[in-house]
């Protein structure tokens, strides 16, 4: 199933980085495809994108709120936040673990071979820090001279952006290498930290900072697809601890919201059958709980 | 002693799941009909060099 996972993981980020031409365009793809939400943290302003990222959108909705309702138009998010909100109701968490491109890259760093260690618990909370205030509240209310905010989780935070776009697009179009100044720097100095933290922790950019992922964190228990924990087959043993790269203790938390089913706890540590997946509340594979039948006497 | 025998017990299916969907769905629905996909697509298409810390 691990295996799986990383095909279905390579696959999607190729599939949201599938435009090839840039070499020759030099620029970014400009197709209908792009109206299309990448459901993982994917600069658009990478030259190979082809979906749109949410979080990029939302901000720069955000940032020219004001200037819309001047005009007329009600852009309040609505399109893209139904996106992502389709996409959370469905799977939740589960697509930082599938479909998300900076995760996957994140993991493949991890897996170099040296100490690992763990993220501290309390570190969680910041993501939702910079969902509600570099995503939604900076770029709605810190605005300039032209009423118009700014993308601050882009502009002086984001690493994939950094990665996918900032560095590609310096390589591509060598007239901007003069634009690149401290604000680049101070990206460039995030994006290598996460790498370094990256190799020797797991997943530390989604379990702090995401503010994609916390989004999809707030449907831990309504999500249509999770897993399941069997609490009369569960012995405590606590296997699912040691192999979670989001340090859940699913045994104990079964609806953590950094849970992002990986299913690693299922498939590599519960030898009870304690584990499993469902939808909607149905188990897959088993569609049926064997339950005692109450006793009767005549 | 009765045997004590066992009955199949379907497990209920999450209603939650299947609200929030459909909030989500209106929200959506709500964004196309003012027209906001244009406007993502737009902004899709260009290169905003201060998102990605140029300039």
């Amino acid at each position: 199933m691990e295996l799986i996972r990383k095909w279905v993981q390579l696959i999607a980020a190729v599939v949201m980085n599938g435009s090839w031409s840039f070499p020759f365009t030099r620029t970014l793809y400009q197709g209908p495809l792009k109206v299309i939400c990448a459901p993982g943290l994917n600069c658009y302003s990478c030259p190979a994108a082809t979906t749109y990222c949410p979080l990029g959108s939302i901000q720069q909705l955000m940032g020219s709120l004001r200037f819309s309702l001047e005009n007329g138009q009600y852009y309040l998010g609505l399109f893209v936040v139904g996106s992502i909100g389709i996409l959370g109701g469905l799977f939740g968490r589960m697509i930082c673990g599938w479909a998300c491109p900076f995760g996957f890259i994140q993991e493949l760093l991890h897996k170099l071979p040296t100490r690992k260690f763990g993220v501290p618990r309390v570190l969680r909370y910041a993501k939702y820090g910079f969902l509600a205030f570099f995503v939604v509240l900076l770029p709605l209310l810190l605005v300039d001279e032209f009423g118009t905010g700014h993308p601050w989780f882009c502009k002086f935070v984001c690493p994939a952006g950094t990665l996918e776009a900032g560095i590609p697009m310096l390589l591509l179009q060598p007239n901007l290498r003069n634009t690149a100044g401290l604000l680049f720097l101070n990206k460039l100095v995030i994006m290598v930290v996460f790498i370094i933290w990256s190799i020797f922790a797991s997943r530390p950019f989604c379990r702090t900072t995401c503010p994609l992922g916390a989004f999809y964190a707030l449907f831990k228990k309504v999500r249509l697809v999770k897993l399941h924990l069997d609490p009369a087959k569960c012995t405590n043993c606590k296997a699912c601890h040691h192999v979670c790269p989001m340090g859940v203790k699913f045994n104990e938390s079964p609806d953590d919201a950094e849970c992002i089913t990986c299913l690693a706890c299922m498939n590599r540590a519960c030898k009870f059958d304690a584990i499993s997946l469902e939808i909607g509340g149905l188990p897959l594979g088993h569609g049926e709980t064997r339950l005692p039948a109450p006793s009767t006497t005549k | 002693m009765p045997a004590r025998a066992t009955h199949r017990v379907r497990p209920p299916i999450r209603k939650a799941p299947f609200v929030v969907l459909t909030i989500f769905v209106l929200v959506w629905v709500a964004g196309v009909a003012t027209g906001e996909p244009q406007r993502v697509l737009e902004q899709a298409w260009q290169v905003c060099l201060s998102c990605i810390g140029i300039g």
